[in-house]
Protein backbone atom coordinates (compact mmCIF):
# COMPACT_ATOMS: atom_id res chain seq x y z
CA UNK A 1 0.00 0.00 0.00
CA UNK A 2 1.69 3.20 -0.92
CA UNK A 3 1.43 6.59 0.67
CA UNK A 4 -1.10 9.14 -0.69
CA UNK A 5 -3.28 6.01 -1.76
CA UNK A 6 -6.62 6.87 -1.23
CA UNK A 7 -7.73 4.84 1.75
CA UNK A 8 -11.12 2.61 2.01
CA UNK A 9 -11.32 1.51 5.34
CA UNK A 10 -13.94 -1.46 4.31
CA UNK A 11 -11.29 -2.29 1.51
CA UNK A 12 -7.94 -2.41 3.15
CA UNK A 13 -8.71 -3.69 6.59
CA UNK A 14 -9.12 -7.05 5.89
CA UNK A 15 -5.79 -6.74 3.81
CA UNK A 16 -3.88 -5.27 7.36
CA UNK A 17 -5.60 -7.02 9.89
CA UNK A 18 -4.93 -10.63 8.06
CA UNK A 19 -1.50 -9.86 8.38
CA UNK A 20 1.28 -10.48 11.33
CA UNK A 21 0.16 -10.43 14.92
CA UNK A 22 -3.32 -8.41 13.81
CA UNK A 23 -3.74 -11.56 11.80
CA UNK A 24 -3.02 -14.27 14.81
CA UNK A 25 -5.53 -11.95 17.09
CA UNK A 26 -8.56 -12.61 14.25
CA UNK A 27 -9.28 -8.84 13.51
CA UNK A 28 -11.79 -8.33 11.48
CA UNK A 29 -13.52 -5.42 9.59
CA UNK A 30 -16.87 -4.23 11.33
CA UNK A 31 -18.01 -0.68 10.66
CA UNK A 32 -16.33 3.19 9.51
CA UNK A 33 -17.80 6.28 9.79
CA UNK A 34 -15.98 9.54 8.87
CA UNK A 35 -13.04 9.90 10.82
CA UNK A 36 -13.41 6.07 12.61
CA UNK A 37 -13.31 2.46 12.02
CA UNK A 38 -14.80 -0.23 13.99
CA UNK A 39 -12.70 -3.47 14.01
CA UNK A 40 -14.36 -6.81 15.36
CA UNK A 41 -12.13 -9.50 17.49
CA UNK A 42 -13.59 -12.72 18.04
CA UNK A 43 -13.25 -14.60 21.40
CA UNK A 44 -10.67 -17.61 21.61
CA UNK A 45 -9.04 -19.81 23.79
CA UNK A 46 -5.45 -18.75 22.91
CA UNK A 47 -6.27 -14.93 23.71
CA UNK A 48 -7.64 -15.73 27.28
CA UNK A 49 -5.66 -13.56 30.28
CA UNK A 50 -6.05 -15.60 33.61
CA UNK A 51 -5.38 -19.37 33.66
CA UNK A 52 -8.65 -21.02 34.46
CA UNK A 53 -10.31 -18.43 33.72
CA UNK A 54 -12.33 -17.09 30.07
CA UNK A 55 -11.25 -13.72 30.54
CA UNK A 56 -10.00 -12.29 27.62
CA UNK A 57 -6.30 -10.74 28.39
CA UNK A 58 -5.66 -7.10 27.86
CA UNK A 59 -2.83 -7.10 25.13
CA UNK A 60 -5.27 -8.14 22.65
CA UNK A 61 -7.64 -5.36 23.96
CA UNK A 62 -4.61 -2.75 23.26
CA UNK A 63 -3.69 -4.69 20.04
CA UNK A 64 -7.29 -4.01 19.06
CA UNK A 65 -7.57 -0.60 19.74
CA UNK A 66 -3.87 0.46 18.57
CA UNK A 67 -5.17 -0.75 15.20
CA UNK A 68 -8.75 0.59 14.99
CA UNK A 69 -7.27 4.19 16.21
CA UNK A 70 -4.64 3.97 13.56
CA UNK A 71 -7.32 3.59 10.72
CA UNK A 72 -9.53 5.57 12.35
CA UNK A 73 -6.41 8.77 11.45
CA UNK A 74 -6.12 7.66 7.85
CA UNK A 75 -10.19 6.99 7.27
CA UNK A 76 -9.85 10.96 8.45
CA UNK A 77 -7.07 12.00 5.75
CA UNK A 78 -8.89 9.86 3.56
CA UNK A 79 -5.54 8.65 2.56
CA UNK A 80 -2.62 6.40 3.45
CA UNK A 81 0.59 8.05 4.98
CA UNK A 82 3.11 5.83 7.46
CA UNK A 83 2.87 6.85 11.18
CA UNK A 84 4.01 4.98 14.60
CA UNK A 85 2.01 5.30 17.58
CA UNK A 86 3.95 7.41 20.25
CA UNK A 87 1.68 6.45 23.35
CA UNK A 88 -1.59 4.90 23.90
CA UNK A 89 -3.40 4.62 27.47
CA UNK A 90 -6.07 2.39 27.91
CA UNK A 91 -8.54 2.41 31.04
CA UNK A 92 -10.24 -0.61 31.86
CA UNK A 93 -13.97 -0.53 32.86
CA UNK A 94 -14.73 -3.98 33.15
CA UNK A 95 -13.60 -7.33 32.60
CA UNK A 96 -14.24 -8.47 28.83
CA UNK A 97 -17.18 -11.36 28.91
CA UNK A 98 -15.68 -14.74 27.98
CA UNK A 99 -16.96 -16.12 24.20
CA UNK A 100 -18.21 -12.80 23.27
CA UNK A 101 -16.89 -10.77 20.20
CA UNK A 102 -15.20 -7.59 20.99
CA UNK A 103 -15.50 -4.50 19.28
CA UNK A 104 -13.01 -1.93 19.15
CA UNK A 105 -14.14 1.69 18.00
CA UNK A 106 -11.10 4.42 16.94
CA UNK A 107 -11.89 7.47 16.23
CA UNK A 108 -9.26 10.27 15.24
CA UNK A 109 -10.57 13.37 16.37
CA UNK A 110 -7.41 15.97 15.21
CA UNK A 111 -4.78 15.49 12.52
CA UNK A 112 -2.26 17.99 12.76
CA UNK A 113 0.99 18.07 9.91
CA UNK A 114 2.46 15.76 12.44
CA UNK A 115 0.02 14.52 15.06
CA UNK A 116 -3.17 12.22 15.13
CA UNK A 117 -4.79 12.56 18.51
CA UNK A 118 -6.91 9.22 18.92
CA UNK A 119 -9.82 8.17 21.74
CA UNK A 120 -11.69 4.89 21.55
CA UNK A 121 -13.66 2.21 23.51
CA UNK A 122 -13.99 -1.08 22.98
CA UNK A 123 -17.05 -3.00 23.60
CA UNK A 124 -18.98 -6.08 23.39
CA UNK A 125 -22.83 -5.49 23.08
CA UNK A 126 -23.18 -2.08 24.24
CA UNK A 127 -21.57 0.82 23.26
CA UNK A 128 -22.81 2.59 26.46
CA UNK A 129 -21.07 -0.29 28.80
CA UNK A 130 -17.52 -0.16 27.47
CA UNK A 131 -14.47 -2.57 28.34
CA UNK A 132 -12.29 -0.35 28.15
CA UNK A 133 -11.70 3.12 27.05
CA UNK A 134 -8.86 4.69 25.49
CA UNK A 135 -6.87 7.30 23.94
CA UNK A 136 -3.63 7.92 22.17
CA UNK A 137 -0.85 9.90 19.46
CA UNK A 138 0.44 8.82 16.37
CA UNK A 139 3.33 11.04 14.23
CA UNK A 140 2.71 11.20 10.58
CA UNK A 141 6.27 10.17 8.60
CA UNK A 142 5.42 11.87 5.96
CA UNK A 143 8.25 14.17 4.81
CA UNK A 144 10.66 13.31 6.82
CA UNK B 1 22.24 -9.46 40.77
CA UNK B 2 21.12 -12.15 38.55
CA UNK B 3 20.80 -15.61 39.86
CA UNK B 4 20.13 -18.44 37.49
CA UNK B 5 17.09 -19.72 39.22
CA UNK B 6 15.38 -22.67 37.05
CA UNK B 7 12.64 -23.45 39.72
CA UNK B 8 12.03 -20.18 39.91
CA UNK B 9 11.59 -19.22 36.70
CA UNK B 10 9.64 -22.16 35.62
CA UNK B 11 7.19 -21.15 38.74
CA UNK B 12 6.65 -18.23 37.16
CA UNK B 13 6.38 -19.73 33.42
CA UNK B 14 3.71 -21.54 34.93
CA UNK B 15 1.64 -18.52 35.66
CA UNK B 16 1.79 -17.41 32.24
CA UNK B 17 -1.74 -17.29 30.67
CA UNK B 18 -2.47 -18.97 27.28
CA UNK B 19 -2.07 -15.04 25.43
CA UNK B 20 1.22 -15.14 27.06
CA UNK B 21 2.32 -18.62 26.02
CA UNK B 22 1.25 -17.69 22.25
CA UNK B 23 3.09 -15.24 21.86
CA UNK B 24 6.59 -17.34 23.25
CA UNK B 25 6.90 -15.53 26.28
CA UNK B 26 8.80 -16.99 29.01
CA UNK B 27 10.59 -16.03 31.98
CA UNK B 28 14.57 -15.17 31.28
CA UNK B 29 16.18 -14.87 34.14
CA UNK B 30 15.14 -13.14 37.62
CA UNK B 31 16.84 -10.21 38.23
CA UNK B 32 17.20 -8.30 41.91
CA UNK B 33 14.63 -10.70 42.68
CA UNK B 34 12.04 -9.68 39.63
CA UNK B 35 11.59 -11.81 36.38
CA UNK B 36 12.46 -10.32 33.24
CA UNK B 37 10.00 -11.71 30.57
CA UNK B 38 10.95 -12.18 26.83
CA UNK B 39 10.06 -13.34 23.44
CA UNK B 40 11.48 -13.90 20.06
CA UNK B 41 10.35 -12.28 17.40
CA UNK B 42 7.79 -14.03 14.96
CA UNK B 43 5.16 -13.34 12.68
CA UNK B 44 2.98 -13.82 15.93
CA UNK B 45 4.34 -10.63 17.29
CA UNK B 46 4.84 -8.53 14.14
CA UNK B 47 2.87 -5.28 13.17
CA UNK B 48 4.23 -3.64 9.53
CA UNK B 49 6.92 -5.88 7.88
CA UNK B 50 10.12 -6.14 9.57
CA UNK B 51 9.01 -4.35 13.44
CA UNK B 52 6.88 -5.54 16.80
CA UNK B 53 3.11 -4.56 16.52
CA UNK B 54 2.59 -1.83 19.21
CA UNK B 55 -0.33 -4.24 20.44
CA UNK B 56 2.33 -7.21 21.01
CA UNK B 57 4.84 -4.94 22.82
CA UNK B 58 2.38 -3.46 25.04
CA UNK B 59 1.28 -7.29 26.11
CA UNK B 60 4.79 -8.33 27.00
CA UNK B 61 5.17 -4.66 28.80
CA UNK B 62 1.82 -5.80 30.61
CA UNK B 63 2.70 -9.30 31.32
CA UNK B 64 6.11 -7.83 32.93
CA UNK B 65 4.42 -5.41 35.09
CA UNK B 66 2.00 -8.25 36.61
CA UNK B 67 4.78 -10.96 36.67
CA UNK B 68 6.65 -8.58 38.99
CA UNK B 69 4.52 -7.17 41.07
CA UNK B 70 3.08 -11.37 41.66
CA UNK B 71 6.78 -12.00 42.27
CA UNK B 72 6.85 -8.80 45.13
CA UNK B 73 3.41 -9.91 46.59
CA UNK B 74 4.64 -13.86 46.93
CA UNK B 75 7.67 -12.59 48.67
CA UNK B 76 5.81 -10.50 51.22
CA UNK B 77 2.97 -13.72 51.46
CA UNK B 78 0.43 -11.35 50.20
CA UNK B 79 -2.70 -13.00 48.67
CA UNK B 80 -5.05 -10.98 46.20
CA UNK B 81 -6.34 -10.87 42.62
CA UNK B 82 -4.82 -8.37 40.73
CA UNK B 83 -7.55 -5.89 38.66
CA UNK B 84 -5.55 -3.90 35.85
CA UNK B 85 -7.15 -0.45 36.45
CA UNK B 86 -4.98 1.22 33.27
CA UNK B 87 -1.84 1.20 31.39
CA UNK B 88 -0.12 4.02 29.80
CA UNK B 89 2.70 2.78 27.36
CA UNK B 90 5.17 5.49 25.83
CA UNK B 91 6.92 3.87 22.52
CA UNK B 92 10.32 5.17 22.06
CA UNK B 93 11.94 2.95 19.14
CA UNK B 94 10.47 0.85 16.84
CA UNK B 95 11.17 -2.88 17.67
CA UNK B 96 13.10 -4.81 14.94
CA UNK B 97 13.48 -8.68 14.01
CA UNK B 98 15.29 -9.53 17.29
CA UNK B 99 14.28 -10.90 20.67
CA UNK B 100 12.74 -8.33 23.19
CA UNK B 101 12.73 -8.39 26.84
CA UNK B 102 11.02 -6.48 29.41
CA UNK B 103 11.50 -5.71 33.44
CA UNK B 104 8.51 -4.81 35.75
CA UNK B 105 9.44 -2.43 39.10
CA UNK B 106 7.22 -2.02 41.64
CA UNK B 107 7.15 2.35 42.40
CA UNK B 108 4.64 1.38 45.06
CA UNK B 109 2.03 -1.35 46.66
CA UNK B 110 -0.21 -0.96 49.44
CA UNK B 111 -2.78 -2.59 50.57
CA UNK B 112 -5.41 -1.61 47.54
CA UNK B 113 -3.45 -0.53 44.88
CA UNK B 114 0.00 -0.76 43.23
CA UNK B 115 1.82 1.39 40.75
CA UNK B 116 4.37 -0.68 38.41
CA UNK B 117 6.73 0.46 35.61
CA UNK B 118 8.06 -2.07 32.76
CA UNK B 119 10.30 -1.30 30.42
CA UNK B 120 11.14 -2.74 27.54
CA UNK B 121 14.32 -3.39 25.40
CA UNK B 122 16.16 -4.97 22.59
CA UNK B 123 20.22 -5.06 22.23
CA UNK B 124 20.98 -2.59 23.89
CA UNK B 125 19.69 -2.41 27.75
CA UNK B 126 20.40 1.23 27.80
CA UNK B 127 17.86 1.85 24.85
CA UNK B 128 14.60 0.98 26.04
CA UNK B 129 12.13 0.79 22.80
CA UNK B 130 8.64 1.15 25.35
CA UNK B 131 8.06 1.66 28.63
CA UNK B 132 4.69 1.16 30.47
CA UNK B 133 3.03 2.50 33.64
CA UNK B 134 0.37 0.21 35.29
CA UNK B 135 -2.35 0.86 38.12
CA UNK B 136 -3.45 -2.65 39.46
CA UNK B 137 -6.49 -2.73 41.98
CA UNK B 138 -5.75 -5.53 44.64
CA UNK B 139 -8.61 -7.29 45.60
CA UNK B 140 -8.28 -9.70 49.07
CA UNK B 141 -9.21 -13.01 47.71
CA UNK B 142 -11.94 -14.26 50.42
CA UNK B 143 -10.95 -17.61 51.25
Amino acid sequence: MLAGQKFDPSALASMLTNLGHSGWLGMQYHAHGDDWVELALPWREELVGIVGDGTLASGPIISLMDNATSMGVWTRRGSFAPQVTLDLRVDYMRAAEPRKTLIGRGQCYKLTRSIAFVRGIAYQDDPEDPVAHVAGTFITMVGQ
Amino acid sequence: MTIPSGPALAAIDDLLPPYARELGMIAERIEDGLPVLAYDFSNRVQGRPGYLHGGALSGLLEMAAIAALRSDLARRGVVARLKPVNIAVEFMRGGTSQRTYALGRITRAGRRMANVVAEAWQDDRTKPIATALMNILLVPERD
